[in-house]
Formats: structure tokens, C-alpha cells, sequence
């Protein structure tokens, strides 16, 4: 053999090495899958009634006492001992007491629910062992696209299979970090797995792609600053639209018991344990307005190169106008949310249309349209 | 606010009150009016009217989404300045439907009136909302922060304690201490009340410090909308004075950018065409290369135009390559490589024996994994073998790679010039081209012309490798196929503005990150000498939104604070084993007797009477950073 075709032959063993991770990945993914699925059976164990007790308390005292001292005591920086290594020795100095007050006239007096496993032991046992599973998945998966990175020995992200494999290994990761910065986010696990689960079956089945070089259009260093982004950002406002669609469903059951309604004992189980619709909201409210600023400079940065490209930075081709409205979408639910009459569950639904504009512009435009983006390879 | 009405009012309203006033002026949004209060009578009325509601938030909100929808059809719908192709051929299979769409603009869509009207009014809403916003944050930076509420403990989180350092003292470090951490300060002084003013605990003698941080939010924020008017203008100045050209040459050939040399022109309608940079180049050499192997053979690697180009009226000639991402930039212009394809050279010689035509002649690729091209080449200085003058055309393909089968007939199967085939048929008689009419050099008009035929009867056919030769019936000359050029396409652009538009995205992309990313909030610190002569220290903290970062900045500004002022023993009370802390929301209250409403029913009656009203007394003094 001469030298090119051992390259070759090592770059095709490599990029089989990488087949082999995402399936092994997907494995494990399967595995956490079904221990989250034990871990909020488990949790339907208790029967705890937190937003129900909040709500009641709240009509009989008013907002601004209505928040449990838990909650309070979780939120601000409550009573604190730090402690202080002096030459002399420790001193133990006592941080003030930080009071903290809802806004009224927002539900926001409702406590967290306390996550999948409702705080049933073994439900959290179970927990844990899908975040471990998790992890070890994330590492498969990872390691997946690296190989895959080595073997076509560019960026990985050159067409559809590439593209969704980066996708939801950089869900996961973001998901991860999330939990190693001690965020409040282990409640995004199942839904985050299952689509995990369903983003790699697709991308293996539909639009899987031999590993190969780019087109010339597509080899340029704003690949990979306009494609990563891209896909960091995608991503997250999945994060952030998982989080807004159960604000949806929480924010329901609160405003029925608020009535005085009875919700059914399913629901009732499942969204007691997820946290309040104030938090889902505020989480995924950071998450969007973090990631806007992001998304623009992606479209700027993919007009930049649309220009070096194809002459003209800007053509109304069809990626470009569906990120042209994803971005408006975006704007509409940012401005929404500072719009009296429209916070709330109205500005939820505008950052839900949002990311299906996000999403149909990553797999409508690529499979349905003809343009100059439609590098699919399907 | 009337001291009655607070008496009465629940607790949550009048802590959203307290919040409210506050929190004034810590944004420039629009006040929200319900939009629904009918007009004032006469056209000025109506005129105000109408301008304020298109500059409201909801207007905004609106025409947002509506320029989001607006745009949906014209990735649905093939559009006019991406694909004209399309569009005819969409016309020719949808007869009515394709007349309802043109009526509706739809293969305009971008350019429509309706979508026009959409960002036409988005952005007057824009520019009658950021003007007076950007008049009101000017207004917010010259003036001191808000002096302090009277009830720290209604702002969303706050904390207390006592300690033994003099109030003054304690202002003095809070004030260091907040200029420190780059918050705006301004000091107020209160007097002592009999009733405590509704202060921390403390009847006697104090003051407070008003504290502000967090302003690039919202000088962000209007930087973010200004550069969206000035992408806008950029874009509408891009499309008015823009120029783009196209332009096809053969390997060896070259270029000079004036009018009469390009293929195709377009250019915006204030574009004056004295003004194309001069230049010129010669395509040199074109590398193309290509996958050999694998489900993607075929697929494009590499593009690269080799050219030596000059400048000006008497530049001197320089050497470069121009790749898909690397254009040539010369002047105000840039120069695309956008496509390539090949250029059979043939030599036609006529009935006399005299050479008629010699040179390449470009194909164009009719698919781009074999490159199968076609092309025709026009004979136009012909005699047949009687003398007479006459013209010839042949029409034909060109495969770099020959194959054939059954279902495509001949066609390439890759696109290097593996085994290179040019077929072709031939016709005699009038090419119409000097009929007067512009005729396309790529289409063979076949009317007033007739296909040479074979001995046997059959219609002519040729197919040729490089260097064979053919001879045509009836002694009617020859045609040989030399040998094979390539051609690359280029597109020459001006887009004036385009730094205007660059600019204007960055600085958006800047005001975003500031407006989204820095939090405005207050702090305030209130110190005063208590009944029994120990201070009573009082923090506050107000963001625009709820935080849980705003506490913790609290609580890290207290600790802080408290070097300077220790917390002194509650007298009496101890420390509050945990389990028996008092309802958050509800003061934990360090004093006693103090009169203070922690949060109680019976708070809001005598205290209300406003101790620092907006233009405070002599003994009040603010300072200004
Ligand atoms: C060209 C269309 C517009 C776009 C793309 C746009 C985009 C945005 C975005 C992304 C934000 C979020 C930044 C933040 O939350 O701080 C924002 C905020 C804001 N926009 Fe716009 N905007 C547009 C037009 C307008 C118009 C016409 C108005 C005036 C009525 C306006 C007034 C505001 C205000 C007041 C805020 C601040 C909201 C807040 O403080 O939370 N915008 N805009």
C-alpha cells in the first residue's frame, strides 16, 4: 500500500471507531433512559403537595409572606457561617441574613417541586445512576465525534449525520455543566435523554454519511466558527424550550389549584415534582437571552461568509431566511417578555415558535429546499 | 401616595407600590398604556394617537412577528432574485395560480410592497421609540440615583443588624465601598423623627446611600436598536448603489471591467457605471480537482483560479488565485470565482478547404457529478463546396468522462477529463444571428437550418476524441477536435455599505451581549442612631428582574460592609436558634419597639407620613458622583 491509501485506510478504521462509539453511546443513553424512567416511578411514591399548601397559604396571607422559610432560605444567602483562616487561627464569621421578598402579583411564593425522585430514597438512587449513566454516554459520545473529527480531519459538522451527532453532544454536555455548577436542572434529564436517544437514532438511520471531505464552498475557517455556533446554540435554546414547555403544563396546574380546581392525580404526581412555573420560566428565560446574542453573531458571521463565498452576504436564500425568522422570533419573544399583557404564558408560546423555526431551518430546509445551504447529503 | 389608601390596602399591593416607585426609572421602556383610551378628538388627537401606539411596546411586539410570518413565503415560493429559473418554470406548470402569486407579489416577496410596509413601519416604531428613550437614559446618567425608599424591607431582599460604629461612619465605608464596586453613590442625610420615619428601627439622626450600577444594560439596549437602523440603511444603500456582473473566460483569455465585457449586469438603480473600478486580468491556469473514490466521488475538492490582474490605467500586472472563499478584491470591487466547466477548442474548415472557425468553445455543465455539458458552436463565415456563403451551427455535448447506458444515454461519469468524448450534431443554413436580434450563444436556433445527413440517410452524427477529426457529408468541410480548455465564471461586485452594514452588526452584537448580559439593580444602605443609641444599619437591593444573584450581591456588599460596622449583640434576643426564624418577608426584626412594619397587619398608618419627600429639606444632602 503507499502512504495515501494507509491514511485512508486508518482515516475509515477511524471513522468506524466512531460508528461504534455513537451506537455504544446510545446504549448507555438507553440504559440512563430507563433509570430515570425507575427514578420517577419511584418518586411518584410521595405525596407531597407543595404548590397546593403555597397557593392556599399565599390567598390567606398575601404574596409577600406567602414563600416557605425553605425556599427563602435556598434562594438568598441566608444564614452562612464562613469560616476565615487567619495567621491567629479560624474565626468563624457570620454572613448577614439576606431577606428575600417575591415580586407580587407573580405566583412566585410556590416552592420548587423536589425534582424526578419526589425525595424518595431509592427513586434518587435511580437518579443519580442516570446521571452517572449520563455522563458515561456524554464521554462515548464525545469521544464519537472526535474520531469522527480525526477521520475526515476537519470540523465535524459537515452535513446532516455530523451535525446532529455535535447537536445533542453539546445539549448533553451544557445539561452536565449545568448540574456541575449545582443548577437546579436534574428535572430536564428524562426529556433530555429521550430526545438525546431519538436526535442519534435518526442521525444513524436517515442521515448517515460516509466520512468525507467538504465541499469547497463549505472548507473555510468560518465553518467553524459559524457552524459551531450554530450548533452551541441550537443546543441550548433546546434546553431553554424543554424548560418553557413545562413552564406551560406547571404553569396550568398552578393557576387550577390557585382556582381551586383539582388537578388529576397523574399530573398532579408529575408536576408537584417539577420545579415552580416561576423557575422553569426564569431558567428558560436566561437560557434564550443568553443565547440571543450568540445566534446573531452566528447569522452574522455565516453573512460574512456567504459573502466571501457567493458574492453577497445576504441572498434570502431559504437557510438564511429561516434564520432570519428564527432570529426575529427570538426578538419578538424577548420583546414580549417586557410587554404588559404578553408576559408570561403568551411570550412562552412565541419562544416555542421560535425554536420550531429552529429547528425546521436545520432539518426542513436541508431535506425539503434546494439551496445553496442544502448540504445534507440525504 | 394618600396615607389612607395605605392604611387600608393588602400588604402585597402596597410592597408592589413601594417596589414600583423604587424601581423608577430604571429602564427607559415605554410606560405601558393600555392603549385602549379613545383618541381626543380632531386629526391632531387621532395623530397622537396613532403615533403612540405605533411606538408602543405592543406595536413593536406586533410587527415583529408580523415581519417574521411575511417572511415565511418567500422561502416557499421560488423567488426572482435568487432563482429566475425557477420562477419561469413555476409559471409554465401553475398557469392561474402563478398569475395570483405574481399579483400578490409572491416571487418578490423581499422587495414587495407588503413586506416593505412591514420593516417601513417596524422601523419608524424603531426610531419614535429610541429617540426618546435615548433623551430619558442621558437624563438618568446626569441625575443621581434614587434616594432611598422609606421601607428597605419592601424591596425584594434586604437584611439589618446593629452595630456600635457612629452612623456617619457607617455611611462614610458603605459609600467607599459600593464607589468601589463601580456603583454611581449619592448620600442623603434624614433627620431624626418621633416616629422613626418609617427608617430601620431608629428615631434618631441618619442618613442613607443610594446606589445605581449596571447602566451599560440599558446604553446596550439602545445601542443594540440604533444599529439595527444602521444595518437597515446600510442594506437599502447596498441594494441602490450595488453592481454585479458576470462574466465567462476561457483559460488563456482575459478580462477588462467595462461594460461591454461583461456577459450579464445588473446593478441597483442609482448605480452609475462610470464608475467600475478599472481592471482587468487574464485566467492563467484553473485547477480543479475532485473525489475519486467513495459514495461522494465526483464531489468538488478544490477550486482554483490562477490570474495575473492589473489596476488602474497603468498598473502594473501581479499574480494571484482566486478560490471559492478567497475573492480578488481590487478597488471598491471584488471578483468571485462561481463557476467553471470546459471549453472544447475545435477547427472547422469550409467546402473551399479555407479554416472557417478556430477556438474554445465554452459547454455548459448540466449536472455537477459528471460535469455532462452542452454547448453549440456557431460557424458564421462559411462556403460550401460550391462557394456559396452559407452558415453552419453544431450542437452538442461534451462528457469528460464518457460512459453510456440505457436509462441516460451518453453522459459523463466523472468530472476530470478521464476520457473526454465531445458528440456532436451539424446544421446548415441561416443562423438568424444577423437578424438584429441578441441571441443566446449557448442555444442553436434551428429554423431556418438543416441537419446535415449521412450517406446511409441517417441524421449526422460525430463523436470525437481530442485530435481526431471528422469530415461532413458531402464534402462540406471538416471539423477537428483539438484538444480541451477550461473555463472558470467570475462575478464582479460592488456593494458600497457593506462596512457600514459590518459595523452596525458588530456594534449590535455588542449592545446585545451589554444589554442582556450587565444587570441593572440598587442598592441602598441606611444607617441611624437608634432608641437606645445603637445604630441601626439597613440594606437594600432592587434589580429589574427577580435574581437570585441580587441577594447574594447583598449579602456579599453587607459582609463587606460589616468590617466597618460589627454587628453589636441583639440586646435580649441572641441568636434565633433556626428552626424558629421568623417568616421570611417578615422583619427579622433587630430592635424592639421600633414601630416598624415587618410586614405585619398593622403596619403603614402613622409612619407613612413621607419624611424624605422628592425635594428634600436643608438638612438633606445629595451628592453626585
Ligand atoms: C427592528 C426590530 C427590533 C428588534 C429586532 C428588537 C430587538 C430587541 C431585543 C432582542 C431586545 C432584548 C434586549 C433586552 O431584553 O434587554 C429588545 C429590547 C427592547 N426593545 Fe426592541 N427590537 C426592535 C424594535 C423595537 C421597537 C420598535 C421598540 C419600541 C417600541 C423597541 C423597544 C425595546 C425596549 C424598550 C426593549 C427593552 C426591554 C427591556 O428593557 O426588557 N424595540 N429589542
Amino acid at each position: 500500500m503507499n502512504p495515501v491509501d494507509i491514511a485512508v485506510a486508518a482515516n475509515e478504521s477511524l471513522a468506524e471507531f466512531s460508528n461504534l462509539l455513537i451506537k455504544s453511546a446510545m446504549a448507555v443513553y438507553a440504559l440512563a433512559f430507563v433509570a430515570h424512567i425507575v427514578e420517577w416511578v419511584f418518586g411518584s411514591r410521595s405525596k407531597v403537595a407543595r404548590t397546593a399548601a403555597a397557593l392556599t397559604a399565599r390567598g390567606a396571607q398575601g404574596a409577600g409572606r406567602a414563600k416557605s422559610p425553605e425556599s427563602a432560605g435556598e434562594k438568598g444567602a441566608g444564614k452562612v457561617s464562613v469560616t476565615v483562616r487567619t495567621s491567629g487561627g479560624t474565626e468563624v464569621l457570620e454572613r448577614p441574613r439576606i431577606v428575600t421578598r417575591s415580586a407580587p402579583g407573580r405566583r412566585a411564593g410556590v416552592p420548587d417541586g423536589p425534582g424526578a425522585a419526589g425525595g424518595d430514597e431509592q427513586g434518587d438512587l435511580y437518579g443519580r445512576i442516570a446521571v452517572s449513566l449520563t455522563v458515561l454516554a456524554f464521554l462515548l459520545h464525545f469521544g464519537a465525534v472526535l474520531t469522527r473529527a480525526l477521520s475526515v480531519q476537519r470540523a465535524p459538522w459537515g452535513n446532516m449525520y455530523e451535525f446532529s451527532t455535535a447537536f445533542s453532544m453539546v445539549a448533553v454536555g451544557a445539561y452536565l455543566a449545568f448540574l456541575v455548577a449545582k443548577k437546579n436542572i436534574r428535572w430536564i434529564g428524562l426529556p433530555l435523554v429521550t430526545t438525546v436517544l431519538l436526535d442519534l437514532g435518526l442521525a444513524i438511520v436517515v442521515f448517515y454519511t460516509e466520512s468525507d471531505q467538504l465541499v469547497p464552498a463549505l472548507d473555510s475557517y468560518w465553518m467553524w466558527i459559524h457552524v459551531s455556533l450554530a450548533i452551541v446554540c441550537g443546543a441550548l435554546f433546546y434546553l431553554g424550550a424543554v424548560s418553557t414547555l413545562l413552564y406551560l403544563f406547571r404553569d396550568r396546574y398552578e393557576a387550577k389549584l390557585e382556582a381551586g380546581g383539582r388537578p388529576g392525580a397523574i399530573a398532579t404526581s408529575v408536576l408537584e415534582r417539577l420545579p415552580s412555573s416561576a423557575s422553569l420560566d426564569g431558567f428558560a428565560y436566561r437560557i434564550n437571552a443568553a443565547v440571543f446574542p450568540f445566534w446573531t453573531f452566528t447569522i452574522i458571521a455565516g453573512a460574512i461568509w456567504a459573502e466571501n463565498a457567493w458574492g453577497r452576504y445576504w441572498g434570502w436564500d431559504p437557510k438564511e431566511t429561516w434564520s432570519f425568522i428564527t432570529w426575529v422570533g427570538y426578538a419578538a419573544y424577548l420583546h414580549a417578555r417586557a410587554t404588559a399583557g404578553w408576559k408570561g404564558r403568551r411570550a412562552a408560546y412565541l419562544a416555542l415558535i421560535a425554536f420550531l423555526c429552529f429547528l425546521f431551518n436545520y432539518y426542513g430546509v436541508n431535506i425539503f429546499f434546494d439551496g445553496l445551504h442544502s448540504y445534507g447529503g440525504v | 401616595m394618600p396615607t389612607a389608601d395605605v392604611g387600608n390596602a393588602p400588604e402585597n399591593t402596597r410592597t408592589g407600590a413601594d417596589e414600583q416607585e423604587a424601581g423608577g426609572r430604571i429602564s427607559t421602556a415605554p410606560r405601558e398604556d393600555p392603549g385602549t383610551d379613545a383618541p381626543a378628538l380632531g386629526p391632531v388627537g387621532w395623530a397622537r394617537w396613532f403615533w403612540r401606539q405605533l411606538t408602543s411596546m405592543r406595536v413593536a411586539l406586533i410587527l415583529l412577528f408580523l415581519l417574521s410570518l411575511a417572511a415565511v413565503p418567500g422561502s416557499l415560493i421560488p423567488q426572482n432574485g435568487a432563482d429566475a429559473f425557477a420562477v419561469r418554470d413555476f409559471k409554465e406548470r401553475n398557469g392561474t395560480l402563478a398569475e395570483v402569486y405574481d399579483e400578490l407579489q409572491l416571487f418578490d416577496v423581499y422587495s414587495s410592497v407588503w413586506f416593505s410596509a412591514i420593516y417601513i413601519l417596524l422601523f419608524v416604531s424603531l426610531i419614535g421609540c429610541i429617540v426618546p428613550r435615548s433623551w430619558q437614559f442621558v437624563g438618568q446618567l446626569r441625575s443621581r440615583p434614587p434616594r432611598a425608599p422609606r421601607r428597605l424591607t419592601r424591596m425584594p431582599a434586604h437584611t439589618t443588624w446593629r452595630t456600635d460604629a457612629e452612623p456617619e461612619r457607617v455611611l462614610r465605608a458603605a459609600r467607599t465601598l459600593l464607589r468601589g464596586r463601580r456603583f454611581r453613590t449619592s448620600l442623603t442625610e434624614e433627620p431624626g423623627g418621633p416616629d422613626g420615619s418609617g427608617g430601620a428601627g431608629g428615631s434618631g439622626p441618619g442618613g442613607s446611600v443610594a446606589a445605581e450600577k449596571g447602566y451599560l444594560r440599558e446604553a446596550g439596549n439602545l445601542v443594540f436598536h440604533v444599529s439595527l437602523i444602521v444595518m437597515l440603511l446600510a442594506f437599502a444603500a447596498g441594494q441602490l448603489w450595488n453592481s454585479e456582473g458576470g462574466k465567462l473566460v476561457v483559460e488563456g483569455d482575459g478580462f477588462s471591467n467595462t461594460l461591454v465585457h461583461y456577459d450579464d449586469f445588473t446593478s441597483g438603480s442609482l448605480y452609475d457605471t462610470d464608475d467600475l473600478d478599472v481592471f482587468g486580468f487574464t485566467l492563467e491556469e484553473f485547477h480543479a480537482s475532485f473525489e475519486r473514490t467513495g459514495p461522494q466521488r465526483g464531489t468538488a475538492r478544490t477550486f482554483r483560479a490562477d490570474v495575473s490582474y492589473w489596476e488602474g490605467t497603468d498598473g502594473a500586472e501581479k499574480k494571484t488565485s482566486i478560490e471559492v472563499n478567497h475573492p480578488l478584491k481590487v478597488g471598491d470591487s471584488k471578483v468571485f470565482l462561481v463557476g467553471h466547466g470546459y471549453a472544447p477548442v475545435v477547427t472547422v474548415t469550409d467546402g473551399q478547404g479555407k479554416t472557417a472557425y478556430r477556438g474554445p468553445v465554452p459547454f455548459l455543465p448540466q449536472e455537477s457529478l459528471g460535469l455532462t455539458s452542452t454547448g453549440v458552436i456557431k460557424v458564421t463565415d462559411y462556403r460550401n463546396k460550391d462557394g456559396e456563403k452559407e452558415q453552419l451551427g453544431f450542437q452538442g455535448i461534451f462528457t469528460p468522462t464518457y460512459g453510456i447506458d440505457a436509462e441516460r444515454g451518453p453522459h459523463s461519469t466523472f468530472p476530470e477529463l478521464d476520457y473526454p468524448v465531445l458528440s456532436l450534431n451539424a446544421f446548415h443554413g441561416d443562423l438568424g444571428v444577423n437578424a438584429g436580434l441578441p441571441q443566446n450563444v449557448y442555444q442553436l436556433d434551428t429554423d431556418k437550418m438543416e441537419q446535415f445527413k449521412a450517406e446511409d440517410g441517417d441524421l449526422f452524427r460525430a463523436d470525437l476524441r481530442p485530435g481526431e477529426s471528422v469530415e461532413l457529408p458531402d464534402g462540406a468541410g471538416t471539423l477537428t477536435f483539438d484538444r480541451v480548455e477550461q473555463w472558470a465564471s467570475f462575478q464582479v461586485s460592488q456593494e458600497p455599505g457593506e462596512g457600514w452594514a459590518l459595523a452596525g452588526a458588530t456594534a449590535a452584537v455588542l449592545g446585545l451581549a451589554g444589554s442582556l448580559f450587565v444587570r441593572r439593580r440598587r442598592v441602598w444602605v441606611r444607617a441611624r442612631r437608634g432608641a437606645d443609641g445603637v445604630t441601626v444599619v439597613e440594606m437594600a437591593g432592587l434589580g429589574r428582574s427577580e435574581s437570585a444573584r441580587l441577594p447574594e450581591e447583598l449579602g456579599d456588599l453587607a459582609f463587606a460592609l460589616q468590617d466597618d460596622a460589627p454587628p453589636a449583640a441583639d440586646p435580649g434576643e441572641g441568636d434565633r436558634p433556626d428552626g424558629q426564624d421568623p417568616a421570611p418577608g417578615q422583619d427579622p426584626a433587630p430592635g424592639k419597639g421600633t414601630g416598624e412594619d415587618a410586614g405585619g397587619s398593622t403596619g403603614g398608618t402613622a409612619e407613612d407620613v413621607p419624611a424624605a419627600t422628592e425635594d428634600a429639606g436643608p438638612s438633606s444632602r445629595g451628592e453626585n458622583e
